[in-house]
């Protein structure tokens, strides 16, 4: 059976594409050395559109309208500017409401796109441009390690991981934050308490990273200003260990936390990056596998959601279940040394 | 069914779910068209993979192993026809698996064309995100502007009778146009014109390039009076085939596969549903439900007219994180025989959202997922029936209607370790009235052969009549308006043999009577106190009925079914009711 994989990688190649949401210009080139505060590529493009009624305002028919325009597609127009007019005894003209450039005209219309801005997109990692996507982006690779979570709330940020933890259950609190933390990516087990939520944004802090959250708190999470990162899921419970042993052996490191959603079919999830030096390039994160003993696994439903362990066995034909289902399962052997069987549907390989 | 008229044609049908792709196999024995066996896999439509292909390899893989028959080539593909006994003859495939297909729904009149286009697009995996109509206040701008800020995969616009007049029509295709004009090429979202014919040819000409796929199905809404569904559901069907030929990999050589033959799962379903209910000409209705990870899919249909409701909203998969949109936590938790607490129940949807293939290992965890079928059940039959036909009729206003046989396929419900679990999600969710029976697809055939009907019209019949389905139980529902524990309904089952089983059931109550499959006996009602059993109040009657695996199951319950408030009384409630049928 085919095993989904959440990366949990101590030193690992990361590739990710950053990609402009509409064409623009790429201001990066092939092998530059790239912050994650950098700019890699700019668009400019109107935040709405304004439909003028050409036709009605001259009080002529679409065909004649289309004929008295002033402007092509692509011109920029200022706000005032006649955009269309009548000659001759009944003398009219139609003016630009707002300052944009006329995307479209035809049909006795122009459509313009208005309140223009700069679209800046930054690399969100520190790497190297390893591959340029003309109009929309670049690849930025970098060597280090690779955290991938399950929820993220869109936002990304960089900063130094302090953890605020001593155990990878321990709850993140508000009493817990002070200002000693401002500007840095914590670290804790899990988060059931809004009001630690609020404190990170007052502070601010550059990230947060847990192993789980309420699912009652993510209206929440979604609207502080800084990135969050869950790694484990909605059911409170401690940080898996391997990720809690990789996140806290490199804390007052630089990482980058990725907010980014987690969609099971683009296959982009929410991650912590930790850049590290190397001295040969390491393998990229593996992806498709079948399920085979020796794999470390996470267990993903209860009774052991969360826990770590060593798949040993892919037991034959179907297991019964303590609620009386018969599914394929595994045996596992978790960190404490006890074997349990578990449906194969219920593990992540982690790897 | 003489021999002759069976060909000797195999089918394969492949199913291509959220959790599993399944294959399955049909073929003659003995002169009847039996499903043979069944191979299975995990889909593989999800990153890494993004290729439903894999999973479709490992389905049949497993059949060959289960059947020793070879059906893929050295290259892995399809043998088709049949070569010296390996392959098959024909073949077929339905797919439900990928996100809901983000749809925008556009139309005129509230009440009219923008109606039926709504109900168009619920007979498939879509989620509407944004309606545009003539009573829409919003200037054109801002109505374009929407929609290139939703990104939508498919724009559906109805609107205007045939021959009727044209300009409103006009005017909105233009303002879809200019939006479709401003999204870059490749993030374009397919078109389906099921408006005024008129305006066909104008529709294709002008969207050909503005669109990733073009469809014109026959108008929704020929005139003001007739609304015609069907059509431009089949329409719907193939468009979404090619939308998801674009999303997701190996759905193109699947659909080659099958010859163009690929078809939503739900479709598929709607199509066999409709098929019974012209073929058995029962006066009351058929009911097909399906609570899968992707959607929940109801197809009710009364003589043929079909109501087909697909509800990702109410999968038990990704689209559990929004449920509490729909419902409350408390709505849940009334069918919970256990202490669960609400917050526990609100994180396990979430979990469940980020693994939807996942299965409760866990007594509690099972509980609650059984509890969550039948909430979305209930919450899905409950949008449904707004539109069943008005050839539906009932016992108690807002309730379901007749049906006869209900069909049940998920497998939270087909696979629960228990059949009294199976039945009580059933009763709960359903709350059929009447007399009827409870049909389990345990094998997931439906789909499969609402997919052959089309190839071959004899193979569903002799499938359905083969025993390939489990026959769960024969339920007898009274209505009645009488305090609890009043005597509502006497009932008598006389076996073959001569012996008999005597029950006088009490509103409230929940009653078996054995009734092995394989045997029949004739069920005599006596309704009490003016309860209805569907033969009007109080009036009695007498049916012969099938063995199924639970027997003659009486639920006096009450309909609605209503809950005690007290938990620890509901609990107990609920484990009782649980218990009296064997769960």
């Amino acid at each position: 059976m085919l095993a989904p994989i959440a990366h949990v990688l101590p030193l690992t190649t990361i590739r990710r594409e950053r990609l402009l949401p509409v064409p623009g210009r790429v201001v990066v080139h092939l092998g530059q050395k790239v912050t994650p505060a950098e700019v890699i590529a700019e668009a400019n493009f109107g935040q709405e559109h304004v439909l003028l009624d050409i036709a009605s305002g001259l009080g002529v028919s679409e065909e004649q309208a289309d004929a008295l325009m002033h402007v092509r597609t692509g011109d920029h127009v200022e706000d005032g500017q006649v955009v269309a007019a009548r000659s001759g005894l009944s003398r009219k003209n139609v003016r630009a409401p707002r300052s944009g450039r006329v995307v479209a005209v035809g049909s006795g219309q122009i459509l313009m796109e208005v309140g223009e801005g700069t679209y800046e997109l930054r690399a969100g990692l520190p790497g190297v441009v390893t591959r340029l996507i003309p109009e929309r982006g670049a690849e930025i690779t970098v060597n280090g390690a690779l955290i991938e979570g399950v929820w993220g709330n869109g936002r990304v940020d960089v900063g130094l991981m302090f953890p605020v933890l001593s155990a990878p259950d321990d709850p993140l609190i508000a009493d817990r934050m002070d200002v000693s933390l401002r500007g840095s990516v914590l670290l804790c087990g899990t988060c059931n308490d809004a009001a630690a939520l609020r404190a990170a944004n007052e502070l601010p802090v550059r990230g947060l990273i847990l192993g789980s959250i309420s699912s009652a708190l993510l209206p929440l999470a979604m609207q502080v200003r800084y990135p969050l990162v869950v790694i484990d899921g909605f059911v409170q419970q401690a940080m898996n260990s391997a990720a809690y042993r990789l996140l806290t052996t490199n804390s007052k490191r630089e990482v980058t936390v990725n907010g980014e959603p987690y969609n099971r079919y683009s296959g982009a999830r929410p991650e912590v990056i930790i850049p590290l030096p190397v001295s040969q390039e390491p393998p990229v994160p593996g992806e498709a596998k079948a399920f085979a003993p020796g794999q470390q696994v996470r267990l993903v439903l209860a009774p052991y959601a969360g826990k770590v362990g060593t798949l040993l066995a892919l037991l034959p034909g179907l297991t019964a279940m303590p609620n009386g289902l018969r599914l394929p399962a595994g045996e596992v052997r978790l960190e404490g040394g006890e074997q349990v069987a578990v449906p194969l549907v219920n593990l992540e390989v982690l790897g | 069914m003489p021999t002759s008229l069976v060909s000797t044609d195999s089918l394969l049908a492949v199913d291509v779910g959220t959790a599993t792709t399944r294959a399955t196999l049909f073929d003659v024995v003995e002169g009847y068209y039996r499903f043979v066996a069944s191979g299975r896999a995990a889909t593989t439509a999800a990153a890494p993979f993004k290729n439903v292909g894999e999973g479709v390899r490992q389905a049949i893989e497993s059949l060959q192993a289960v059947t020793g028959r070879t059906f893929l080539d050295a290259d892995l593909r399809l043998i088709i026809p049949s070569q010296d006994g390996t392959g098959v003859d024909t073949f077929a495939a339905t797919l439900s698996a990928g996100p809901a297909v983000e749809t925008v729904v556009v139309g005129l009149l509230a009440d009219v064309s923008f109606e039926s286009a709504q109900r168009l697009a619920r007979t498939t995996y879509s989620r509407v995100v944004e309606t545009i109509g003539m009573n829409d206040r919003r200037k054109p701008e801002e109505q374009i502007d929407s929609i290139l800020r939703l990104h939508p995969d498919l724009i559906l616009i109805a609107g205007g009778t045939d021959g009727g007049a044209t300009r409103s029509v006009r005017r909105i295709l233009e303002t879809v146009g200019l939006a479709c004009y401003l999204l870059p090429t490749d993030e374009r979202p397919a078109l389906l014109f099921v408006g005024n014919q008129t305006l066909a040819p104008e529709v294709e000409a002008s969207f050909q390039l503005l669109t990733s796929s073009l469809s014109i199905g026959s108008n929704l809404r020929p005139t003001l009076e007739i609304e015609d569904l069907l059509p431009a559901q089949r329409s719907l069907a193939d468009l979404y085939a090619r939308i998801r030929r674009n999303q997701i990999g190996g759905v193109e050589e699947l659909g080659a596969w099958a010859g163009g033959n690929l078809l939503p799962t739900a479709y598929a379903q709607g199509r066999i549903i409709r098929f019974l209910s012209q073929v058995y000409d029962t006066r009351k209705g058929i009911l097909g439900i399906d609570v899968g990870a992707s959607a929940t899919t109801i197809a009710a249909s009364f003589g043929g007219e079909l109501t087909l409701g697909v509800y990702p909203q109410f999968g038990l998969g990704e689209g559990l994180s929004g449920l509490l949109g729909y419902t409350s936590l408390e709505d849940i938790l009334r069918w919970l025989p256990l202490d669960i607490p609400a917050e526990v129940v609100r994180d396990y949807l979430y979990q469940k959202s980020l693994y939807p293939t996942s299965i409760p290992a866990t007594t509690e965890d099972l509980t609650l997922e059984q509890a969550l079928a039948r909430q979305t059940l209930c919450l899905a039959l409950k949008a449904s029936g707004k539109d069943f036909s008005s050839r539906a009729k009932g016992l108690v206003p807002g309730m379901a209607p007749y049906f006869e046989p209900i069909l049940a396929g998920g497998s939270v419900i087909t696979h629960a370790p228990k059949l009294g679990q199976s039945l009580m999600i059933l009763l709960d969710a359903i709350q059929p009235v009447g007399v009827t029976t409870l049909i389990l697809d345990q094998n997931n055939l439906l789909p499969a052969l609402g997919a052959a009907a089309n190839l071959n019209a004899i193979l569903p019949i002799q499938v359905l009549e083969s025993g390939a389905f489990l026959g769960l139980a024969t339920v007898v529902a009274p209505v009645a308006s009488v305090r609890p524990g009043t005597p509502v309904l006497r009932a008598q089952l006389v076996y073959k043999n001569g012996n008999e089983s005597r029950l006088e059931v009490k509103q409230g109550a929940l009653e078996t009577l054995p009734l092995p499959s394989g045997q029949s006996a004739r069920l005599n009602l006596e309704p009490l106190h003016r309860a209805d059993v569907g033969f009007g109040p109080g009036r009695g009657g007498s049916l012969t009925v099938s063995g199924t695996a639970l027997g003659v199951v009486i639920d006096a319950r009450g309909r609605p079914l209503r809950l005690p408030a007290d938990h620890a009384h509901r609990h107990e409630l609920l484990k009782k009711w649980l218990w009296a049928v064997g769960g």
